[in-house]
């Protein structure tokens, strides 16, 4: 059951969204500005899988979802790479790059001052430029808000996997949020 | 030192990181705006103890000091007000709703999924709108972005809580991301 009159249509964050417009704005400002605005390096793609996996760590269905539709329509690769990343990233197929990233974000979502000056030294040594190591973080660190705050005010998330995946679409074609059904 | 290479290693806490990378401060600091100084029924002096009250949860020093010192420029209390939050208000006088939304904001702060029904029915019985509730929700959730990052990433914060006065005078009266 939802804690606060919120509209029951709109899965996760979009029903908060709609039921405050003042924060929703500045909320999905920064969802754009560190998902897909352009970047130095690091791709969409790559951003949204970051995204995703803390996500799942996090245990919010809808963020891990919603990111995990997003991430294959921009990494161009299939929804199998998705799974092998949300079950154990440093066996799935993806880059030492992209493990790396995943490695920052894990541990940002474990527990607060969590990357020391030789975890820095470790990820500098994998190839990331500070800016890379940073900006893993800072996804991390608002994906942990974005999970916190659909969790606290218990807001509904559809088990329909297929459902996450046609919203994305749209949103990425049309730039609008659709209503779930 | 911070573990990665700020432009400027004299600036404290989050103010460096965002000095760092423009790009991400300006949504930071506009999000900041709004949950503490945008348009509410709680006021901005409320607002800055619960930011500071989670940052203090989240052992953030920088965050935790400098968000009371805005609360106590807001509410012209005098800066005891931060070490009062430390210690759970027991000297300031706090209405019993923002009691009721601080404890929502303590449950935020150890994991979203503890907040429960009966949290969210007492603050309501002492008054809370359910726009309050959200707020409240996510000025927490929020702090435990920025307490994140600036603890992640290994700042600088100054340490007696005089040095905190005049930005709490800035942050309270002039804003975020306009100095």
């Amino acid at each position: 059951m939802q804690y606060i009159n919120i509209p029951n249509k709109f899965p996760g964050i979009r029903s908060l969204f709609m039921c405050r417009p003042e924060s929703a704005s500045q909320l999905d400002t920064l969802i754009k500005t560190l998902l897909h605005n352009p970047h130095p390096t690091l791709t969409c793609g790559e951003r949204e899988l970051i995204a995703a996996y803390v996500s799942r760590l996090n245990t919010c269905k809808y963020c891990y979802n919603i990111h995990g539709s997003m991430a294959p329509h921009q990494l161009t690769e299939n929804a199998g790479i998705i799974k092998q990343v949300l079950t154990n990233p440093q066996t799935a197929s993806i880059s030492n790059k992209m493990k790396a990233l995943l490695k920052i974000a894990g541990g940002v979502q474990s527990g607060y001052a969590s990357l020391s000056n030789d975890d820095i030294a470790f990820y500098r040594n994998e190839g990331l430029s500070d800016i890379e190591i940073r900006d893993a973080a800072l996804i991390a660190d608002a994906f942990c808000m974005y999970n916190c705050y659909v969790a606290a005010l218990s807001t509904w998330q559809p088990d329909d996997v297929e459902l996450y995946d046609k919203m994305e679409e749209r949103y990425i074609r049309e730039g609008i949020f659709e209503l779930a059904f | 030192m911070a573990h990665i290479k700020l432009l400027n290693e004299e600036l404290p806490g989050i103010v460096g990181l965002l000095n760092y990378r423009p790009e991400t401060a300006k949504p930071l600091l506009d999000l900041a705006e709004t949950l503490l100084r945008g348009d509410s029924t709680l006021s901005s002096g409320e607002r800055e103890i619960i930011a500071a009250s989670v940052s203090y949860w989240n052992g953030c020093h920088f965050c935790h000091t400098s968000h009371a010192a805005a609360a106590a420029a807001h509410l012209k209390s005098g800066i005891g007000l931060i070490d009062d939050i430390k210690a759970g208000l027991p000297t300031t006088p706090v209405s019993d709703k923002l009691r009721a939304l601080l404890h929502i904001a303590h449950q935020v702060q150890r994991n979203g999924k503890n907040v429960t029904d009966e949290d969210i029915a007492t603050a309501r019985s002492e008054g809370a709108t359910d726009i309050e509730i959200h707020d409240t929700v996510l000025i927490a959730a929020a702090f435990c972005m920025y307490n994140r990052y600036v603890d992640g990433l290994g700042t600088w914060a100054p340490g007696p809580n005089e040095a905190y006065t005049e930005m709490g005078e800035r942050m309270a009266h002039v804003g975020y991301g306009k100095f």
